[in-house]
């Protein structure tokens, strides 16, 4: 089998809320959408960064001295990072002896990434788990996504693919007999609304949520709660009404949302695109999900 | 609960521990008179234990349904002068210590400076165990090697079956009858030392049945002054009750569980059995009684609550007795180590034991929320998933009980060590994780050893850099190491070198146990020192088990590790730059320090750093497994630390892994603090690869956040725990992390590194989450404790 390379940001081991058991989650770095509060911000550029920890500096200078771009230096005990000079080239992440400094993003092959997976596999078989890819977008890797499926499937390690559906037809085609469930994102049912808040339209996303639902394919939706944007009932029970029809879908996540970006954004040196909003309460969650238990479906949602 | 049983739950826990000189008084008497020079030491030993308990005070609390105090009321805590008679200095100490503290009234201090003291001083144990060590061994133990669990307290620790719940103490009497009657003084020449251990145990017997007469007639005397009615009824029961058990075998339920208190207040009061006694497979033993009752309608599961939870409170009236200089250090803790089992198997056929009472007593281990007794469930694969869940939710309050024990695992550690089916499965933990043939076992532990402070010793060449002594073996000069083989091979001759020495001294402290202090009620309690005529001390059990437990696997792993990287393969300093930067405690290269910290560590599924974890274990299992103590018994492993892992730590100088001097040793087989960074499954992953089937027990400690617990979280921490046991891992306890962690996590996060906790609908670690969201979690933290 190949060995195709891809670039991911991170696997995280025993992730209990990406699907079913316990699970793996492999984070695929690149996302074609830009949504505003993005609570995996490293997730969206297609190459290494550079995240720095300042908990973690010892202030020893190391990484000033090896950094050939000039873009550090240290200012009252603190390292000061001039972002846009940065190429993430990685040298100061070698030097730093305290683990301050991180590089977010690393090419890995399949086997590397099989050899993770399968560490887990007596707690997948245990508890009917698996491994969720997910991102940024899983799908925006589909040749080093479809070889992961096709050896998980090899070995029977059940999949999840969790992933904002804006991709290719032709790449969901390909991958989705391979993958044991999918958790679609519908973040909002108005196109120029998502437009406007994830930078892409929402067509080709519902499009091939209908394909999935046309081929049968086990999909569970899920609804990134964000205050201000898609968190009014109507809104709600419009992606309600949305995948009524399709006989595929049975159940609705509520993820609401959380504050986690924003450092997140600042240790990347990112400007926060959505500050001072605040998490939506357990009382407003509670509503939204009674309105699609109302309609029928299973809701599980976060934070109540 | 009811109110009841609050009121008798808030006495316990608001009363604050103090000395009681009763024992020290009535055995300094006893021992004062001209009994014990006119008897054997067995004989004697049965009788000072008799005249204890003829003229103990029998306090019966307003409320109790069980009755019988160690102590003249709760949380009195009796001195065992015979075993350590404490200085006035060590009153002083405990009186104002922040840990384990016990109040220490004038009356204490006078009697133990004009009685006590001038009679015990140069008699007790203690003082006979120090004078019998030779310098060697007297060095070891000063500099934090190893520790002495007999140096101020009995071998003890041990459990019950089932034998009280089908037999009285009368039986037992008729028992000792038969032996006596059938030695054979021509043909045996043991036959007065065995006529005299069974006399010893026959005065016992009536010591204790003593002590239940004297309750029954305080308790009826009670009931003549008592003006309300229900009381008085009550009050009268336990005095029918008292007249019954011990002598007789219980009939009910409330029978059966006096029956037992009866017996514990006996074998701990007898000695300070280090620190406890304990009923085992206790849902097991009082099932036939609550099935029979409920179906003859003269008990309702809420009165059998009831008194299981007045039966919980005793325990807690019963602090450990005070330790005072290193084994304070090393098991600072007013926990007992009573261990009640819940689940696990039946002995016969080995099929699943959980029933009623099973979830009847975690009911009550929720309710009560007390740190003793302490509960664990035994978990086999065949005991049901509802059982394990209904655990999981009590789990989840986050007082760290129940913990959780593989049953099937434990099985086969006792058959490792050539006990039969039948007993191996009417085991399981005793006190804290170490495994026993429960009622036919004495498992001795006899102390800790600090692996990490030996390889520091092995890097100087057996000398202490803490002291500049020689107190290790000599090992070739560090410089000359080439490889981490070089390295492991010192660590091994200077272990050889100290289990040895332990080996040593604990073979003159069992005979100096079996000689002076014999014990009678846990001979009379553990098959086969009956039948045998021989004393709990001097192997009449039937397996007679001694233990070294090994601590700090994480940090010596760690600190492999860390050379093999560094200096070995990475070649990125020598080990001479390494040790001389140990010595300034990395105070010369704080960046040394940092980047060692990064060196491969146990605890992340890492085989680099893991298969040194499963050498150590493997190093340690060859040099004291299989070796013969003095009780026809062999020497067994087991990993555990108690908090001795704090004390071996400010014992231990810096080392590779970039640990300072000072700092906390690893836990158990727990990782070092903050080294593991990948999540629970590698944890696990990381432990299981030790053999725990060839242990007599390990631990391990997990942190967890309540919001982990959520939802569907119970679901994945059952399967979390079934898949540790699938790996075949021993014992698993959870720590629910409170807000005030989660401060301490705020402000040293490089301590927490593994903490992870529950956002919202998804869970991360707690370093990982900026500020504003930490605090929010604490918030939230902060508000599920209320």
């Amino acid at each position: 089998m190949a060995n195709t390379t891809g670039i991911i940001f991170d696997i995280k081991r025993y992730s209990i809320n990406d699907g079913p058991g316990i699970r793996t989650t492999i984070f695929f770095k690149g996302c074609p959408l830009h949504c505003l509060w993005c609570h995996n911000p490293e997730g969206i550029s297609f190459k290494a960064q550079l995240m720095h920890r300042p908990s973690r500096c010892i202030q020893c200078g190391r990484c000033v001295l090896v950094c050939p771009h000039k873009a550090l230096e240290i200012q009252d005990k603190k390292v000061i990072i001039s972002w846009e000079k940065c190429t993430g080239c990685g040298r100061c992440v070698t030097e730093c002896p305290s683990g301050a400094m991180e590089l977010v993003g690393k090419s890995v092959t399949a086997d590397e990434v099989m050899k993770e997976i399968i560490k887990d596999i007596v707690f997948f078989d245990q508890s009917d788990g698996g491994v969720t890819f997910c991102g940024g977008e899983p799908l925006a890797q589909p040749k080093f996504l479809f070889e992961l499926l096709s050896r998980c499937r090899a070995m029977d390690i059940h999949t999840t693919v969790d992933t904002s559906c804006y991709a290719p037809r032709a790449v969901l085609e390909q991958i989705m007999d391979k993958t044991s469930l999918f958790l679609c994102d519908i973040k909002h049912p108005d196109s120029a609304k998502h437009k406007e808040f994830t930078g892409v339209e929402n067509a080709i996303i519902l499009d091939n949520i209908r394909f999935l639902a046309e081929k049968r394919k086990p999909v569970i939706v899920r609804i990134p709660v964000i205050p201000g944007f898609n968190d009014h009932p109507e809104t709600i029970n419009t992606i309600g009404k949305l995948v009524a029809d399709m006989k595929n879908i049975h159940q609705i996540d509520l993820l609401p949302y959380n504050t986690g970006g924003q450092s997140k954004s600042q240790r990347m040196g990112k400007q926060y695109q959505m500050p001072g909003i605040q998490e939506p309460s357990g009382l407003n969650i509670k509503e939204l999900a009674d309105i699609l238990i109302t309609m029928g479906y299973k809701v599980h949602a976060g934070g109540l | 609960m009811n109110e009841r049983v609050k009121r008798l739950r808030e006495q316990s826990v608001n009363t604050r521990p103090y000395i009681s000189s009763e024992r020290a008084e009535l055995m300094t008497a006893f021992y004062k008179s001209d009994t014990p020079m006119q008897v054997s030491t067995p004989v004697a030993r049965g009788l000072a234990f008799k005249y204890l308990m003829e003229h103990k005070a029998v306090p019966i609390q307003d409320g109790e349904l069980i009755v019988g105090e160690r102590g003249p009321a709760p949380k009195a805590t009796p001195t065992y002068p015979e075993l350590c008679c404490h200085t006035l200095d060590d009153f002083e100490i405990m009186s104002k210590r922040d840990r384990t503290r016990f109040d220490v009234d004038d009356h204490v201090r006078k009697v133990y400076a004009e009685t006590i003291i001038p009679f015990w001083k140069g008699k007790t144990m203690r003082d006979k165990v120090f004078a019998a060590m030779n310098d060697k061994w007297m060095a070891a133990f000063e500099a934090g090697i190893f520790t002495e669990f007999m140096e101020q307290r009995a071998p003890g620790h041990a459990i019950h079956d089932n034998k009280i719940y089908t037999k009285g103490l009368l039986d037992f009497q008729d028992d000792i009858r038969q032996e006596l009657r059938n030695l054979n003084f021509m043909t045996d020449p043991e036959a007065y030392d065995k006529q005299q251990q069974l006399l010893g145990f026959s005065h016992a017997i009536d010591g204790l049945i003593a002590l239940a007469r004297r309750y029954s007639e305080k308790a009826a005397e009670l009931a003549s002054h008592e003006k309300d009615p229900a009381r008085k009824q009550e009050l009268l029961q336990i005095s029918a009750i008292c007249k019954h058990v011990p002598a007789y075998a219980p009939r009910t339920f409330h029978e059966a569980l006096q029956m037992y208190w009866f017996i514990h207040v006996g074998v701990i009061s007898e000695l300070n059995v280090w620190d406890s006694y304990n009923p085992g497979r206790l849902d097991q033993h009082l099932y036939p009684f609550y099935k029979k009752e409920l179906e003859a309608g003269t008990l309702t599961e809420e009165t059998a609550k009831e008194l299981l939870e007045c039966f919980w409170v005793k325990f807690n009236n019963q602090p450990a007795p005070p330790k005072v200089g290193i084994t304070e250090a090393q098991s600072g803790t007013y926990t007992d180590f009573a261990l009640i089992n819940i689940g696990g198997v039946n002995p016969s056929d080995g099929s699943d034991a959980v029933n009623d009472v099973s979830f009847l007593m975690l009911d009550v281990v929720e309710e009560m929320k007390l740190v003793q007794p302490s509960a664990c469930i035994q978990i086999s694969a065949k005991n049901p998933d509802r059982f394990l869940r209904r655990a999981c939710h009590v789990i989840k309050c986050g007082f760290g009980q129940p913990s959780v024990f593989n049953t099937d695992v434990i099985i086969r550690e006792m058959l490792h060590d050539g006990k039969t089916m039948f007993d191996a499965r009417t085991g399981g933990p005793s006190g804290c994780v170490e495994t026993s043939a429960f009622g036919k076992e004495s498992c001795t532990l006899t102390g800790y050893i600090n692996w990490p402070k030996i390889l520091e010793l092995a890097l100087n060449g057996g000398v202490d850099p803490l002291t500049g002594k020689q107190i290790g073996v000599k090992t070739p000069d560090a410089a000359t190491f080439s490889s981490i083989d070089d390295v492991i091979d010192a660590y091994k001759a200077q272990l050889k070198y100290f289990v040895d020495l332990k080996v040593e001294g604990n073979n003159v402290i069992e005979r100096l146990y079996a000689n002076y202090l014999p014990a009678m009620m846990l001979s009379i309690l553990t098959d086969d020192c009956i039948r045998k005529a021989r004393n709990y001390h001097n192997g009449g059990p039937r397996y007679n088990t001694t233990y070294i437990q090994g601590v700090g696997i994480g940090t010596l792993t760690d600190a492999l590790a860390a050379i093999q990287y560094n200096v070995f393969d990475k070649k990125i300093l020598s080990i001479t730059q390494l040790l001389s930067s140990m010595k300034t405690n990395f105070k010369d290269n704080p960046a040394l320090q940092q980047q060692l910290k990064q060196s491969p560590r146990y605890g992340n599924d890492d085989d680099y750093a893991d298969r040194l974890a499963t050498e150590a274990f493997n190093i340690y299992f060859d040099t004291v497994n299989g070796r013969s103590n003095t009780k026809g018994g062999k020497y067994r492993v087991n990993l555990l630390p108690t908090t001795v892992h704090v004390y071996f730590g400010q014992m231990t100088g810096a080392l590779p892994n970039g640990r300072s001097a000072g700092e906390p040793l690893s836990d158990g087989i727990s990782p070092t603090h903050g080294a593991d960074v990948h999540g629970p499954t590698a944890v696990i992953k990381s432990a299981a690869k030790i053999d725990h089937a060839r242990t007599g027990g390990t631990l391990l400690n997990m942190k967890f956040t309540p919001q982990l617990l959520e939802g569907e979280g119970i679901e994945k921490l059952l399967h979390l725990i079934r898949s540790y046991f699938r790996l075949d891992g021993h014992h698993i306890q959870f720590n629910v992390v409170t807000a005030q962690t989660l401060r301490d996590a705020q402000k040293n996060p490089d301590q927490y590194r593994n903490l992870i906790v529950r956002v919202a609908g998804y869970s991360d670690y707690f370093n990982d989450l900026g500020p504003d969201l930490q605090n929010e979690i604490i918030a939230r933290t902060e508000q599920q404790s209320l």
